[in-house]
């Protein structure tokens, strides 16, 4: 992977902001749907098709792509925001978001939307899905890199798991899942409603390396996926410790914001505020 | 002395052959009491090792029965390209989801009340909704299973897979069928659940014997039926023994094979009630949800006569021998002739 410079650097980061803005406007127009993940993971998904991965937006279908599996995925909004801005589908679809007949629909379908690798929402099938698809990597020789992204609240399902054992036993260096680290689900916080601490040596003692990031430093992200890829012999889980409802001071850390819609007037909060980034830039909107 | 021996036994043979239908190359010991018998799962292992050596993008994987579901000769031969999940249906279930989405053919195999039993979910959404290339195989399925008991007798397996959209269901009645039935789904692109039971088994058919995806096959044949049986697994058997006893007490029976559950015969289905203007549906299986309510379904719709179905009538099975758990819970040879005389008073 490409070193970062600062100019990509301010670029991925104005990319962020843009999904950010088109988050909100999607979801105000859904009027249903879930803020503070897509929010918390904007940069995370700007990073990685802006810079990361291995793709090409107009062979959707490219046998040697890197893949993406979004595991956690009532968080699509933010998926669907990337992939229109990177070039898989026009950008004015995006406010079909869960409407009848739309290619958006309210958990991602693989098979509807070019870009889309698998089909998920349901939590905690995300990672073994990822992990059959490292496999056919092993086994076809392919250097393609599969990377999972998922919930910290997810990994209250057994399914989870399961698949941490067996990335862990099949050694898959392959692999690497980034994990939203916002310590909000629906019930509440983590830690209340069933915790999951400690993480770290959870994955670790399942044979994974594990790195910790703010997931809202690019840079970070870029280098810990850069060491992911030196690792041998093992899979590599990044903690990515993410603010939910980030770039929006009123949804910031707040688990009340994980799965439902801005009004129409908080949305135009929300959105004067990513626009001039809390107040620091004048908005051309305005 | 010899001559007139032969002759005998070519005036029985034509009379035997009259009735069961000759084009389909059955085994000529179908009503033998020493008739090949096999466990139908062998045959689900004699295919996957077949396709291993045909196609390298055929997988496996086994969630800790690999030599209970057969999958152990293909692990042995192609280890590379066998996984072992362990204790765990449905890591096993995802995990081929993304093998059958990256160009994998992968066939998962465990008893049918875990998969596709335990990780139902996992099974419809990245299996059936993710149209994903996933090949499952259910074993111990029914009360045959035996001593073991409900808790691995799967009687409601045939039901939760056929009313999944993208889902194919096969459900082959003997070793050699059940060869055909895993090698075909290899070749259909999609999910295919695949129904197989433990013990041995009478071998009905022959290599020969044609296997196609959606289309019965009359096994039994009679010039003036009055009810037509529709079997599904090895309980096929004790249908042709009922339609054979029926036959000497004038009563004219066609007995049709539908391996395919999904997509299901329609045509053939209407054919046999214009035909016979009675039905029997007989399985190893709930009645409500299974090919009795397959069969029903297509009737209801397009050809409406009386229909009685024997399986299972909403009951779990127990602990027994094989037979005898058949016999108690109403698919014996002498349960299908009832229901057909039922069937026929009805019309």
């Amino acid at each position: 992977m490409i070193p970062i410079h600062e100019e990509k650097l301010k670029y991925l980061e104005e990319t962020a902001n843009k999904i950010r803005e088109k988050i909100i406007e999607m979801l105000v127009e859904a009027g249903s749907g879930h803020s503070a993940g897509p929010l918390g993971m904007a940069d995370i998904f700007a990073a990685f098709y802006f810079h990361i991965l291995k793709h090409d937006p107009r062979k959707p279908a490219w046998p040697d792509r890197d893949r993406l599996v979004l595991s956690n995925g009532h968080i699509c909004p933010v998926l669907y925001a990337t992939l229109a801005y990177a070039g898989y589908f026009p950008r004015e679809e995006l406010m079909t978001l869960r409407k009848i007949n739309s290619r958006l629909q309210g958990h991602p379908h693989r098979g509807t939307l070019p870009g889309i690798e698998t089909t998920s929402g349901p939590l905690g099938s995300g990672l073994s899905q990822a992990i059959g698809m490292a496999l056919a990597a092993r086994l076809d020789g392919k250097k393609y890199r599969t990377y999972c992204l998922m919930s910290d609240g997810e990994h209250n399902e057994g399914n989870v798991w399961e698949a941490v054992m067996f990335a862990g036993k099949n050694k898959l260096s392959n692999l690497t899942v980034v994990m939203d680290r916002n310590n909000i689900q629906i019930d509440g916080f983590t830690e209340n409603v069933m915790p999951l601490e400690p993480l770290r040596e959870k994955y670790e003692s399942f044979n994974w390396h594990v790195l910790e990031i703010d997931g809202h430093n690019m840079e970070e992200l870029v280098f810990a996926i850069s060491e992911a890829e030196a690792i041998y012999e093992k899979p590599t889980l990044i903690v990515a410790h993410t603010i939910p409802g980030k770039g929006v001071s009123f949804m910031e850390r707040r688990y009340e914001w994980h799965g439902k819609p801005p009004t129409p007037a908080e949305a135009r909060l929300a959105l004067a505020e990513l626009r001039t980034l809390g107040r620091r830039i004048k908005s051309e909107h305005e | 002395m010899q001559n007139l021996f032969t002759f005998a036994f070519c005036v029985l043979g034509f009379e035997l052959s009259a009735m069961v239908n000759p084009k389909l190359k059955l085994n000529p010991k179908i009503f033998d009491k020493d008739v090949e018998e096999a466990p139908i799962r062998n045959g689900f292992g004699e295919g996957l090792l077949f396709l291993g050596g045909k196609n390298r993008n055929v997988v496996a994987l086994s969630a800790d029965l690999t030599e209970s579901t057969r999958v152990e000769a293909f692990a042995k031969k192609y280890p590379d390209r066998f996984f072992e999940v362990g204790v765990a249906e449905q890591n096993m279930a995802t995990i081929a989801a993304g093998l059958g989405v990256s160009g994998k053919i992968p066939f998962i195999a465990s008893y049918a009340t875990f998969s596709p039993g335990r990780n139902y979910e996992q099974v419809r959404t990245t299996v059936a909704y993710n149209d994903a290339n996933v090949k499952i195989a259910g074993h111990h399925a029914g009360v045959s299973v035996g001593p073991d008991g409900a808790t691995h007798q799967a009687t409601e397996d045939i039901a939760v897979m056929r009313v999944m959209p993208n889902m194919r269901v096969f459900v082959p009645c003997d070793a050699i069928e059940a060869k055909k039935a895993t090698i075909v789904a290899a070749s259909i692109d999609g999910p295919v659940y695949i129904r197989f039971s433990r013990e041995k088994s009478a071998v009905m058919t022959t290599e020969d014997t044609p296997f196609r995806p959606g289309k019965m096959e009359t096994f039994w044949d009679s010039r003036k039926p009055q009810a037509a049986i529709i079997a599904c697994g090895l309980l096929l058997r004790n249908a042709l023994i009922a339609a054979k006893e029926l036959e000497k007490e004038n009563i004219g029976i066609l007995v049709l094979n539908s391996h395919s559950i999904k997509p299901i015969d329609q045509r053939g289905i209407v054919g046999a009630a214009e035909k016979a203007g009675a039905i029997i549906t007989v399985e190893e299986h709930q009645v409500t949800g299974g090919l009795g309510g397959a069969v029903a379904e297509v009737l209801a719709g397009r050809h409406p006569v009386p229909v009685e179905f024997v399986g299972m009538h909403d009951t779990f099975g127990e602990s027994g021998a094989p037979q005898d758990l058949i016999e108690k819970y109403g698919m014996g040879v002498k349960d299908i002739k009832e229901a057909v005389q039922k069937a026929i008073a009805r019309k």
